[in-house]
């Protein structure tokens, strides 16, 4: 029973999400960036403006991963529940229930880093971490080249 | 219950392990050295900080730079078009 749990978990590791390609990650995230500027954030202090788009990268990050994923999932749920306010950073802090086991201290800062994480089986934090490494790494190279080609006016 | 309760095999959890290791840069996998388990949650979790402190300092970024540049300008639409 564990074993083919964890196969679907492998079939998983490797299915591509249609949604999750890296120019619709960009258009959805440009648009977001366009919203941002025509909202009354525009008009904002620069700090305030910049939660905005920290928000709004989380948030196409995770829709764009889809909600195959328990991260994505977690994400939304944290940013849809906070509506105009700005968000700090999506850290999983309000965990549903305490971690299965307690853990190691590494394990609990894992954890605590992606999101979702608080109680979910040990082999399917290592999937959901690597998953939300890769789709965080596009998401940074996504935003440093759209500030690369807007400072090179 | 544990929340390694699961009897998860070495050959999963290798294989889980090296997949996690694969996603990190060649910088972070080099300074590893062996990979234990343990050193690669720890590179991980680091990975994983750094990559949400480079998100706020690029927001930061890009909030100074709409106040300077029309996110609707040519260039927006350039690099839309790039992605049609």
């Amino acid at each position: 029973m564990y074993r083919r749990s964890f196969k679907d978990t492998r079939s998983s590791l490797g299915s591509p999400n249609p949604n999750f390609s890296k120019p619709m990650v960009a258009l959805r995230f440009l648009r977001a960036l366009s919203l941002v500027r025509r909202s009354g954030l525009g008009a904002c202090s620069p700090s305030y403006r910049a939660r905005g788009i920290r928000r709004a990268a989380y948030a196409c990050m995770a829709a764009s991963a889809g909600p195959r994923r328990a991260w994505s999932r977690a994400l939304l749920r944290k940013i849809r529940r906070r509506p105009g306010r700005g968000l700090r950073r999506p850290r999983a802090v309000i965990w549903r229930h305490r971690p299965v086991g307690g853990g190691d201290r590494l394990e609990v800062a894992l954890r605590r880093l992606v999101p979702g994480g608080g109680c979910m089986e040990y082999c399917r934090l290592l999937e959901e971490a690597a998953d939300y490494v890769k789709c965080l790494a596009m998401q940074v190279r996504l935003m440093q080249t759209i500030v690369d080609s807007a400072s090179h006016v | 219950m544990s929340s390694r309760g699961r009897r998860i095999t070495d050959e999963e959890m290798s294989e889980l392990v090296s997949k996690l290791q694969s996603l990190l840069p060649e910088s972070r996998r080099r300074s590893m050295g062996r990979a234990s388990a343990a050193k690669l949650l720890k590179e991980t979790c680091s990975y994983v900080q750094s990559l949400h402190r480079e998100v706020d300092d690029l927001s930061d970024r890009l909030s100074a730079l709409m106040a300077t540049l029309d996110v609707n300008s040519p260039q927006a639409d350039i690099i839309r078009d790039l992605f049609r």
